[in-house]
Parts: structure tokens; C-alpha cells; sequence
């Protein structure tokens, strides 16, 4: 953190936001239980380095997208700024589209009847890539995920894995020096991921000044590749630091995870109880899976106890590393594969 | 926004155009749907206007209007309600936080539209005039392809300020342009002269470029023939066209302005959970 704090102190922020705030205002038909505007950031102050692999963990809702969105000047915010690359996002967004590029997950864009290599020939040229350049550039970054062979494929013959490839390397092409990936991984299948969390990892380590700002509500991938995690529920951070320090938080606490048969809700039975941090629960194969983070390992004789005595038998327990996963449960009472209520 | 530089601007233009040249020679569906079904309709006023005996330059109205239809399906469906479609397929995002000029993205729109559609306008004059051997004889031969590009240039320029309107729009956008569609082709006299409307519907048609085209390109195929039948003078219709051509295009750039900004404080740029 000293290294930094002293970046942040020279002034080398790629990204920055103080106090951003966006409320949507919903039609009288959109109304949600009687509420009219949606709070989707509050308050949100953030500092991102250059050269960071900066990530924005929490559920579908969190507010991720929305920052993202504002950040890339797409949208305005309710009140509050930002900056991008020195670069006031309302004030100078012309100056911030010249540095920055963005892939989401799940992105359909591009022409169907075109060919890869005409898609991305076609995206470089909004950025005033020469031809020749961009066929280049075109050509190495396709081998870099494993598409060489593809560049001469219409787009519409391509599965989603081939084509959230494509988006990627459409993102890359223009050598942003800040790059936005939403969900980049979204839907993909685990060999598809892994192929784009290498290539991204990879692209920062030869470009080791460029900063890239990534949202997931999958916490491997924030563990895997973020050198700072920002966690965001309901528009707030909750937390920011590098994963290691979120999980060496909750260190001090114990992780538990029990399997248990007979009773279909642990929740309620638990909650409040002494030494009971935070809890999450879902069925597993016919059987009760509980996450718990304890505040001292002792607590675990009470909580078993109250488990017998409503008639829960203890199939298995085992105790666990703290993760990312863990470290949303203790700060939101829900784990991040439960959307936003 | 800062001016991203003439080479980027040009290089916008053509590689949005590009999808729509290439869609010409990848897509060959456009010769049933874009040539065939537009002579059905042509068809049927040919032979309306054979059966009552009218001068076979009436045939060349129809079809000259048929071949038009063509640039206002192209700027109805891809052209104004383009945006719309693109912020569906995420590709308006993409186009926005690019560092270039949204303007030359819509000229783009526009060039690669009207190329493609002068394909297929071609082929319906051609087929059209080979079927019904209609007489198409241009006295003066740069007048007609003045009239006929600033037609064009004015024509694509609604299509342009259209465009920015629907940015703000959903679905919306979709039922406007079909409220459009057919409503112009007779308030146009894509099939007739548009005078037998009478002077003030004419007049307020006029508004949509292709009506004063129209006139003026049948005057220069057939002038004794229109000279019962002109709306305004070619002169003045020329004219007017010049100026509907700057006043759109300066209108579609204030306008797409001030769309995006109103749609990006709305939250209207993009689909939600895109």
C-alpha cells in the first residue's frame, strides 16, 4: 500500500470518483413497490492507479455497471464527479474517449454478415487506425486467443465463446490506456475464461502502464486477477484493498462450512446467536449447505447444539480458508451469488 | 466534442459504411425483396394506367416512383430507426465512447445506405423500363443528376435528424417509422404526380425531399408531358431542395447533440443490464 499511497500522492490516479451518486427516475408502469427512483450509486468515492488491475465485486444490481457506464460516458451522474485520465467525465468526455475502451460480457456487437476480421478492421477505424496498422494489430491479437483461424469467419457462424473473444480483443485493439471490462467472462464456459483471464493478465504484464477497471460478480476472478478489490452492494463500497487484505480481515474470524440433513432452514435458527458473525445457506443435493463465519471457534459447540435440538443431523463439517466469497458474506449478510433484493 | 482530426472522420465514414456495401454482394435476398416486390406494386399502376389509356409516360412515373421507394424504405428503416436497432445490439455504446465524430458515424449510415440502395433502385428502373418499355430520355443530363443528388443529399439528411430523434426512443422509433411508410407514398405522389393532390398537400409534403425530387426529376424526363401537371418550376424546386438539404443536415448535427445528452442524463443510451 506504501508504493500506493505514493502514486496516488504523485498524482498518478487513472481513475477517480468522489461522492458519485446516480438515482434512475422510473416510469409511473416501472414503479417498484410504490418507489419511483432507484438508487443505483451513493456516494461512491474511488481512486484507481495506473498500471492497476482494479476490480468491482458484488451482485447483479450492485451498481457496477452503472459506474461503468459513467465512467465510459455513457451516462451522466445525479450529482457527484469523475475523472478519467485527468479528464472530468461531464465536463471533458471527448478528452476521456481518447484513452479508454470497453467489453461487456454477453456483448452481441458487430455486423452478423461480416467477417471477425472486418468487424474489428471496421471498430479501429472509429478510432483512426490505418488499415494496415489495424490488420496487424488484428492478426496478432486474434493469435493471442487462439482465433488465427477465425479471422475469416462471419460473425454469425461464431458460438458466444468465439465471440466474447472477438469483443475482447476488439477492446484491446485500440490500445486503450484505460480499458473498462464488464462481466467480461459472463456465461462463458471455464476454458473459454480462463483463455481471456490469461490474455488479460498477460496484456498488463507487457503494458504495465495501462490500467484496467474490471466488474464481476465472479470472486475467483477478482481473486485471481485484481491487485485491489473494491466490494459494492446497492451502490456502496463496502470495502477496498487488495483481495489478500480482505481475507486476512477476516482471519481473525472462522470459517465454517456444514452440511446438514433434517431441516430445510438454518437461518433463523441461527441468526443473533452469539459468536454468529453472518451465515449464508442453500440446498445441496438434498442436504442443507450453511457458510459460517464465527467470531471464535467456540461458538460452533452452541451452534451445533441448537442444530441437534431442532432436529438437524450434521452430515459434514469442514473448515475453510476465508475467500472473497466469505468476505462479502461477513460485510453484506448475503453471499454474492444472491442477487440484489 | 474536440475534433478528432479529418483522417479519423474519414475513416469513420467508410468503415461504417462498409457493413452496407458489402451487404450488397453477401446478401442477395435484396433482389426478390428490394426489385421484385416493388414492380408488384409498380405492376399495378402500369397496367391501372394502361386500362384507362393514359400516355405511356404515366408507366415512368410509376416507375421512377417505384425506384425512389427504395431511398425512403433505406432511410425509414436504416437510417432512422438505425439507432435504435444498433443501441439493441450494444453497438451504439461502442460507437459512442469511440474518439470520433457521431456525425461521421451517421454519414457513414447514410453513404453505405444510399449506395446499396442505388443498387437496387437500378434494378428496378432497369427491370421496370424493360418490362413496360417505358421511354426514359434525359434532354438535360446534369440537371437530372443535380436534382437527383441533392434529392439524396436532403433525403439521407432528414434521415440523419430522424435518427438523432429516435435516439431517445425504444420501440417507439419502430412504430413511427411505420406510421411514416405508407402515408409518404401518397402524400409523395410516388405514383403520380403529386399536384393532383392539390397545392397546400403538396406543399406540406414537400417537407420529405422526395416529393420535390420527384417532380422536378419527371419534369426533366417528361416535360410537355408535366407541364399540366408540375407542382413548382424546376428552378425553384431545386432550390429548395439546396436548402432542405443544409437545414437537415444542420438540424440532425444540433439535434443528435442534444438527443445525446438528454438520453445519456436519462439513462437512455443504452438497455438496462447491457
Amino acid at each position: 500500500m506504501g508504493t500506493l499511497m505514493g502514486r496516488m500522492l504523485l498524482g498518478e490516479i487513472a481513475v477517480k470518483t468522489e461522492e458519485l451518486t446516480r438515482v434512475f427516475r422510473l416510469r409511473k408502469r416501472e414503479a417498484r413497490e410504490g418507489r419511483r427512483e432507484i438508487l443505483a450509486l451513493d456516494r461512491v468515492n474511488l481512486e484507481v492507479c495506473w498500471g492497476e488491475l482494479f476490480g468491482l465485486l458484488g451482485p447483479n444490481g450492485a451498481g457496477k455497471t452503472t459506474l461503468i457506464k459513467i465512467l465510459a460516458t455513457l451516462l451522466a451522474p445525479t450529482s457527484g464527479r469523475a475523472w478519467v485520465a485527468g479528464a472530468d467525465v461531464v465536463e471533458n468526455p471527448a478528452e476521456v474517449r481518447r484513452h479508454i475502451n470497453m467489453v461487456c460480457g454477453g456483448e452481441t456487437s458487430g455486423y452478423g454478415l461480416l467477417t471477425v476480421e472486418e468487424n474489428l478492421w471496421m471498430f479501429a477505424q472509429f478510432y483512426g487506425i490505418p488499415s494496415r496498422e489495424a490488420r496487424r494489430r488484428i492478426r496478432e491479437l486474434l493469435s493471442l486467443v487462439g482465433m488465427a483461424d477465425r479471422a475469416s469467419t462471419k460473425v454469425y457462424h461464431l458460438s458466444s465463446g468465439m465471440r466474447q473473444k472477438m469483443n475482447i480483443v476488439r477492446g484491446f485493439l485500440t490500445d486503450p490506456k484505460i480499458l473498462f471490462l464488464d462481466e467480461p467472462t459472463l456465461g462463458l464456459d471455464v476454458q473459454t475464461a480462463r483463455t481471456i483471464r490469461d490474455f488479460v493478465r498477460q496484456w498488463l504484464l507487457d503494458h504495465p502502464d495501462r490500467t484496467i477497471l474490471l466488474t464481476t460478480h465472479y470472486m475467483h476472478e477478482a481473486d485471481e486477477l485484481c491487485q485491489r478489490v473494491a466490494i459494492i452492494d446497492r451502490g456502496r463500497i463496502l470495502a477496498c484493498a487488495p483481495p489478500a487484505e480482505l481475507k486476512k480481515a477476516l482471519q481473525r474470524d472462522v470459517v465454517f462450512r456444514l452440511y446438514v440433513e433434517g431441516i430445510a432452514d438454518a437461518k433463523n435458527l441461527l441468526d443473533g446467536m452469539k459468536g454468529v458473525r453472518a451465515l449464508a445457506q442453500h440446498m445441496e443435493e438434498g442436504r442443507l449447505s450453511v457458510d459460517l463465519i464465527l467470531s471464535e471457534e467456540e461458538a460452533l459447540v452452541s451452534v451445533l447444539s441448537r442444530l441437534h435440538a431442532a432436529g438437524a443431523r450434521l452430515a459434514e463439517l469442514k473448515k475453510e480458508e476465508p475467500t472473497l466469497e466469505d468476505v462479502f458474506l461477513s460485510l453484506v449478510g448475503r453471499k454474492l451469488s444472491e442477487e440484489s433484493p | 466534442m474536440t475534433n478528432p482530426g479529418w483522417k479519423t472522420f474519414l475513416r469513420t465514414v467508410l468503415g461504417r459504411a462498409y457493413p452496407r456495401f458489402i451487404g450488397v454482394w453477401r446478401e442477395k435476398s435484396w433482389l426478390f425483396f428490394d426489385v421484385f416486390l416493388p414492380l408488384l406494386q409498380v405492376s399495378a399502376y402500369v397496367y391501372i394506367y394502361r386500362a384507362i389509356g393514359a400516355p405511356l409516360e404515366f408507366s415512368g412515373f410509376a416507375v421512377l416512383g417505384g425506384a425512389m421507394i427504395a431511398y425512403w424504405m433505406n432511410v425509414l428503416w436504416s437510417m432512422a430507426s438505425q439507432l435504435y436497432w444498433e443501441k439493441e445490439t450494444g453497438n451504439l455504446q461502442l460507437y459512442l465512447i469511440a474518439p470520433t465524430s457521431r456525425m461521421a458515424i451517421l454519414l457513414g449510415m447514410a453513404l453505405g445506405g444510399l449506395t446499396a440502395t442505388t443498387v437496387r433502385a437500378a434494378g428496378v428502373i432497369l427491370v421496370g423500363t424493360l418490362l413496360f418499355r417505358v421511354p426514359l430520355q434525359v434532354a438535360d443530363g446534369a440537371l437530372f443528376f443535380g436534382v437527383f443528388l441533392l434529392t439524396l443529399i436532403s433525403l439521407y439528411g432528414l434521415g440523419m435528424l430522424l435518427s438523432s430523434v429516435f435516439l431517445l426512443w425504444g420501440r417507439e422509433a419502430w412504430h413511427l417509422s411505420q406510421l411514416f411508410m405508407e402515408p409518404v407514398y401518397l402524400f409523395s405522389g410516388f405514383y403520380f404526380p403529386v399536384r393532383a393532390l392539390g397545392f397546400w398537400v403538396a406543399a406540406v409534403a414537400s417537407l420529405i425531399p422526395i416529393t420535390l425530387g420527384l417532380d422536378a426529376m419527371r419534369q426533366l424526363l417528361y416535360p410537355q408531358l408535366m407541364e399540366k401537371f408540375r407542382f413548382l418550376s424546376v428552378e425553384v424546386e431545386l432550390g429548395i431542395l439546396a436548402f432542405l438539404a443544409v437545414l437537415f443536415l444542420f438540424l440532425s448535427r444540433e439535434g443528435l447533440r442534444f438527443f445525446e445528452d438528454l438520453a445519456r442524463r436519462e439513462g437512455r443510451l443504452t438497455l438496462r443490464g447491457q
